[in-house]
């Protein structure tokens, strides 16, 4: 370890993507103080049933929503898509973020070994029926393959509504507004021709107010994770984001709330001396919950993550009054975070990160990138000088969705926190 | 007789097969590769002749009127003495290379190294001995471990250097083993062995002298597997082995359409229309992960024999799940499960699984697995593997007939005899025989 | 050497020269106040670049030549040293390892540093990566074209507009800026003017390996045909000329019943026609190419070939339309089409070129070629009845190509060809 915890990175960059690792594992470490308490108590119910909507592959709750209201359910891969939209037309987004830990049997046949885990998992899902009740797929601008996957669901599932959607890399609001705008409206013609409503003015603004609400609720949530993050730990914060993909954003709003209350009211969740990091690079493929436990049972507070993105692309509120379509353009073009799929326009690639790193007081980054994730592991290099020309320590390491052995990230992520704990503790 | 040849030159080990005119198999041999291509090759052909000397004898002996028993009686015998006369040979051979090596003219080694060979000649009775088990039928194998053993022995005694004299079997194995036993060994060892016979039937003799005489012609010769490149055989006699993989495997079960080869170094799954011709194929990428050979590191990890894995898993009661079948990760990964406390047995299940399921996506790739199934290569011996198959072919494409023979080692070679029979009835064969005689080849 | 033989070597020879003068140039740019462009080659702009009498600099070509020269493995390690990922783009990799080793061109002359990063973000999305990367190593104005991919395979007019606006309302003024001359429309439609012409010819040049045998080989060969026309050359005169001159050698080749050139001369008889979907190995370029040729086998249709625009479907650079044109030319290079549509062209290039079969070679580089590569495959072998074949290796990480591998499976590959032809049994 040099410069007190500082560029100690590029651990753990197994070429197969599976970590090598010798001795324990992290399931088999103790859980830490601050988890075993949360695990009790009105928060644990809530997180309990986060959990079990997060695993439920087969999309239970969506199949029930569709029998009670009727309506159409489309899917869509991270990062970003305009779910309000959606949500207009009486079509509940459900967000598909791989399959986890789940056995692959088919979809590893239509990928090479160089390609990451998501889009095997996912054609998996398709391939055994666990989505049969979406009635598409919308697949953004992430990258190559999940661009292509785009073209494979469209040959595999010839009956399913499938979009690709191309997120504008101009923002100028005459060119890739102008272009955006063009593409909310004809992905809405092609819910409509599929049996939704139409989309309507008042029903978008009213749409505009639910995710807004949501949003401000998760914006409250992360602030108090920056501030007291023993009180929101992410391996929950993380499941109940999780369950935000799935279930209507009314009724995610009010889970929000339930957590909030419950975790704000446990008395048992008092602070560790833990390093607080901020977990940067897995923003489309997933981590296993196992390792984001495994981070914080090697002594990490995370007070700011990548995880579950779609409910943080837009950073603020979408106007509610106006022409609500040129709202979420406006939103999408001028209030979009900085993220490794689209073109940041001028020479700051890093800034916001170490913005992110400086607002949460968090002492270190940790990059978490997807084995084989182009625009996370492109990008590292860049973020890596931002992040150390602003001084913050840093490691790395990678994972797949499907990652069963936490050692090696364990005594990585452990031996850079108590580093950066001895590092601040010379500094102050 | 004429007589059509196919060798397999595989990554662990080289396999021959002989037909007759009627596309009979009537000669198999096998030996371990070696880093020698060349004498691999060799040697398995010569085995594949003995083995073929011995058919001829059988149909020698029915011609007598010997009645089936007996014959397979006599057979078993001269064949155990056979096998004890042919070690005796290479033993002769070993005794010679060891005692010429530089580190064997000491005292302190020449004597324990004299000893040990003595002893090891002394004991080939008991080891070729009616149900005498042996691990293995390789030279290496079998000279290897009494040697090891005998050393031990004389270090434990005699107080010699164990490791002198370890280091110096190491030395002498490779150029012993590459002195092939030749393709005569019928001829010279066949009456030694009958004489070693606790009773030496006369029509065994007769029969022996006429199976001898028979003119065995080579009317031609196909070479497949990994190191085909390197059988010094002309471009049109050799296939690739995913051709003669088919082929053989169409031989040995007619109804067959698709085969999975799980081999050392990599896994093939093959779709083969009703003649036996691939219509498709897929290979792992070139990585051997989930494949024989990640097995074979795991084996080690445990210290185990490659035979024993199976059996073990299928004692699992809680499998693991793996996900990597990595075989660079694969010791780093068991010895964190085991420092887990997760039980060996529930361990291996885990990674025969996770190996089966790469094998499924490659036979999806090719195009799925349609009935008849045949499986091959040397997991197909492995017990667990074959269940794991089972199932996983039943949940995903229905009810299947596997097929796995226990000669499924020879597909590949017994294909390329195939295509050889094949190509001389299509007007090649003979000139190109004559062809890879010329280039300083074999056969 | 037969007349023949002269007039392959000219056209050859004219090629040489003009990259040669063109790494000359641009090496002198200090000097002779030249401006220079990086860009990439699907989606360049060469006519309007050259209207401003801005050099284009291509650096997927310097990568694919280092490569070819064996620097490759060099420049990557020197990449991942720097905390680049094995996991990612050699071809990134191999430039900014080049780069950092003192930016020498394949020509053995420095390149000078670009005074503009065209973004033409097409079809790749590594493109993006890529110059945000070297925006890092240069520190020098970068503009954004973002090209619209055809998700369900058409280009609407919402995506033509967006391009068109993006030219000119960002990409012209950013050339202007950067070459310190106005936009000069009449210029840019002499450029397409010529453009067309050697496109006519070039398409001429690939579709004769409809005949049989193949006067040409459309991959291996065909990566050189392409060359002058999806790099810097695209609308100069010297590109006419080459190309011409090449069409005329071909013609002459086809007269004379000849088949492809080879690394060993002319090729005997052709045993296999073969469809190639995917880029090649630059690393060992030629021993690849010896795979086939041994075995006779000639690729009749290439996708590899199209990445730098699909001329054969039909396009062609319209003068009278200089912006639109330019905007379509970007939306229907060749990884800018949906997997559906590549499916098709695969197909029809099989039954077309009464080709024995579909190769992939899958590039571990390459995601935007690579994902969906083994639907593709199926999805042709079931639509043409002909059998399909997978290999992989990679641009020009020398790592991942395992000749063994490779020869293995194609072998196996032709071997299962034959015999289905024969329909069993020996040869």
């Amino acid at each position: 370890m040099t410069g007190g915890g500082r560029g100690h990175g590029r651990g753990g960059d197994g070429s197969c993507g599976c970590g090598p690792g010798e001795g324990g594992c992290g399931s088999a470490a103790p859980a830490a103080a601050g988890e075993a308490a949360a695990g009790a108590g009105a928060a644990g119910a809530v997180v309990a049933r986060c959990t079990a909507l997060m695993q439920d592959l087969r999309l239970g709750s969506v199949r029930a929503w569709k029998e009670r209201t009727g309506g159409l359910a489309v899917g869509y891969m991270p990062v970003y898509v305009p779910r309000e939209v959606l949500h207009a037309q009486g079509v509940l987004p459900v967000g598909i973020a791989g399959g986890g830990e789940m056995e692959i049997i088919r979809g590893d046949a239509y990928y090479q070994s160089y390609i990451c885990h998501i889009p095997r998992s996912t054609v998996e899902l398709g391939l055994d029926g666990s989505l049969d009740c979406l009635d598409g797929m919308l697949f953004p601008a992430i990258c190559d393959v999940i661009r292509n996957l785009s073209g494979m669901w469209k040959m595999l599932f010839p009956g399913k509504l499938v979009r690709y959607m191309d997120v504008p890399q101009d923002f100028d609001p005459s060119m890739g507004g102008v272009f955006w705008r063009h593409e909310i409206r004809s992905l809405a013609e092609d819910l409509a021709a599929r049996g939704a409503r139409p989309l309507e003015d008042g029903a978008l603004r009213d749409s505009i107010r639910a995710y807004n609400a949501n949003r401000r609720r998760i914006r409250d949530l992360m602030e108090l994770r920056r501030r007291e993050p023993w009180k929101v730990p992410t391996h929950e914060l993380y499941v109940v984001l999780r369950a935000g993909l799935v279930l209507p954003v009314e009724e995610h709003t009010a889970l929000l709330d339930e957590y909030r209350e419950a975790a704000l009211a446990d008395p048992d969740r008092r602070p560790l001396d833990q390093a607080r990091v901020v977990v940067t690079g897995s923003f489309c493929e997933q981590p296993p919950l196992g390792l984001i436990k495994t981070l914080e049972r090697a002594g990490c507070y995370i007070v700011d993550d990548d995880f579950v993105q779609v409910h943080r692309w837009l950073k603020g509120d979408v106007r509610e009054d106006g022409d609500p379509v040129e709202n979420l353009v406006r939103a999408f073009l001028e209030d979009s975070i900085a993220h490794p799929t689209r073109w940041i326009d001028r020479d700051r690639k890093g800034e916001e990160l170490v913005a992110r790193v400086r607002e949460s007081r968090a002492e270190g980054v940790l990059f978490c990138a997807a084995s084989f994730c182009d625009p996370a592991l492109l990008d590292q290099p860049m973020i890596v000088a931002a992040v150390e020309r602003a001084g913050i320590p840093w490691t790395g390491f990678k994972f797949s969705e499907n990652t069963g052995q936490f050692q090696v990230i364990r005594e990585q992520a452990g031996t850079f926190a108590d580093s950066i704990k001895l590092w601040t503790g010379a500094q102050a | 007789m004429r007589t059509w040849t196919g060798i397999d030159l595989g990554s662990t080990t080289t396999k021959a097969v002989v037909l007759d005119e009627g596309a009979r198999i009537i000669g198999r041999g096998i030996t371990n590769s070696r880093s020698n291509y060349d004498v691999a090759c060799r040697v398995a052909l010569a085995e594949a002749v003995i083995n073929t000397r011995f058919f001829l004898l059988s149909a020698e002996l029915d011609r007598a009127g010997v009645p089936p028993a007996r014959r397979d009686s006599w057979l078993e015998e001269m064949g155990r003495r056979f096998r004890e006369q042919q070690y005796l040979g290479q033993l002769a051979v070993l005794r010679e290379i060891l005692l010429r090596l530089p580190g064997a003219s000491a005292p302190e080694e020449r004597h324990p190294l004299a000893r040990i060979l003595d002893r090891m000649r002394e004991e080939t009775d008991a080891l070729f001995a009616a149900g005498a088990e042996r691990k293995s039928d390789f030279f290496r194998d079998i000279a290897g471990s009494r040697y090891l053993r005998l050393a031990e022995e004389e270090a434990r005694e005699k107080g010699a250097r164990f490791d002198a004299l370890a280091g110096l079997f190491d030395k002498a194995i490779l150029d012993a083993e590459n002195t092939p036993t030749g393709e005569g060994d019928f001829e010279r060892y066949g009456m030694a062995a009958v004489g070693r016979m606790r009773t030496a039937p006369p029509e065994l003799r007769g029969a022996v002298e006429r199976a001898v005489r028979v003119d065995l012609e080579r009317a031609g010769s196909v070479g497949t597997g990994y190191g085909r490149a390197r059988l010094p055989f002309p471009r049109r006699q050799i296939r690739s082995e995913i051709l003669c993989h088919g082929l053989g495997a169409h031989a040995m079960f007619p109804g067959t359409r698709t085969v999975l080869d799980i081999g050392g170094q990599d896994t093939k799954a093959i779709q083969v229309d009703e003649a036996g011709i691939v219509t498709s194929f897929q290979m792992n990428d070139r990585c051997a992960a989930g494949c024989g050979r990640y097995l074979g590191y795991i084996a080690d990890e445990m210290n185990l024999g490659l035979h024993e894995l199976g059996p073990l898993a299928g004692q699992a009661t809680r499998p693991v799940r793996i996900n990597s079948t990595c075989t660079v990760f694969a010791g780093a990964e068991l010895r964190e499960r085991l420092s887990l406390g997760e039980q060996r047995e529930d361990i291996l299940a885990g990674l025969h699984r996770a190996i089966i399921l790469r094998a499924m996506s490659l036979l999806a790739r090719s195009g799925g697995v349609a009935d008849e199934f045949t499986f091959t290569g040397g997991v197909a011996r492995n017990s667990t593997a074959v269940s794991v198959l089972r199932s996983l072919v039943r949940d995903n494409y229905g009810e299947r007939r596997i097929n796995i023979s226990p000669d499924s080692i020879y597909t590949g070679a017994l294909g390329a005899a195939l295509f050889a029979l094949r190509g001389s009835a299509a007007g090649h064969g003979a000139e190109e025989e004559a062809a890879a005689s010329a280039a300083g080849g074999h056969p | 050497m037969s007349e023949a033989q002269v007039r392959k070597d000219r056209s050859q020879e004219r090629q040489k020269q003009m990259i040669a003068e063109h790494y000359r140039r641009l090496a002198r740019c200090g000097e002779t106040g030249e401006k220079n462009v990086y860009t990439y080659v699907p989606g360049n702009l060469t006519e309007l670049m050259r209207s401003f009498h801005a050099l284009p600099v291509l650096p997927e070509i310097n990568a694919l030549q280092s490569g070819m020269r064996g620097k490759s493995r060099d420049y990557i390690a020197a990449a991942e040293r720097d905390g680049h990922s094995e996991d990612v783009c050699t071809y990134v990799k191999c430039d900014i390892g080049m780069k950092r080793s003192g930016n020498v061109g394949p020509t053995g002359e420095r390149l000078p540093d670009p005074d503009l990063l065209l973004l033409s973000y097409t079809g790749c999305f590594t493109f993006l990566k890529w110059f945000e990367l070297l925006r890092e190593e240069y520190d020098c104005p970068v503009v954004m074209l973002h090209v619209p991919y055809q998700g369900d395979g058409v280009i609407t007019d919402a995506m033509r507009k967006y391009v068109v606006d993006q030219l000119r309302e960002k990409v012209i003024p950013a050339l202007e800026k950067a070459t310190g001359r106005a936009y000069d429309e009449d210029l840019l439609r002499e450029n397409l003017a010529r453009s067309a012409k050697a496109e006519d010819d070039l398409v001429w040049v690939l579709q004769s390996a409809r005949n049989r045998p193949s006067p040409i080989d459309a991959y291996f060969g065909g990566v050189y045909y392409i060359g002058p026309i999806f790099s810097a050359f695209r609308g100069t005169e010297d590109a006419v000329l080459y190309y011409r001159e090449l069409r005329e050698e071909i013609e002459e080749r086809l007269r004379l019943g000849k088949g492809p050139v080879t690394p060993d001369g002319d090729m005997g008889e052709e045993r296999f026609r073969v469809v190639v979907e995917g880029p090649p190995n630059w690393t060992s370029f030629r021993e690849f190419w010896k795979m086939f040729s041994d075995e006779g086998a000639v690729v009749v249709a290439s996708t590899y070939t199209k990445v730098g625009g699909t001329y054969d479907l039909g396009f062609r650079h319209d003068p009278s339309r200089p912006l639109e044109t330019l905007a379509e030319y970007c939306m229907g290079c060749y990884t800018n089409l949906n997997l559906p549509s590549r499916v098709d062209l695969l197909a029809r290039y099989v039954e077309e070129y009464a080709a024995d079969g579909l190769l992939v070679n899958s590039v571990k580089s390459c995601n935007s070629f690579s994902a969906g590569q083994l639907l593709m495959l199926r999805e042709v072998e079931k639509r043409t009845g002909k059998p399909a074949g997978f290999i992989e290796s990679d641009l020009v990480d020398p790592r991942y190509f395992s000749a063994a591998n490779i020869k293995n499976r194609l072998e196996s590959w032709f071997q299962m060809i034959e015999q289905k032809r024969s329909g069993g049994g020996g040869r």
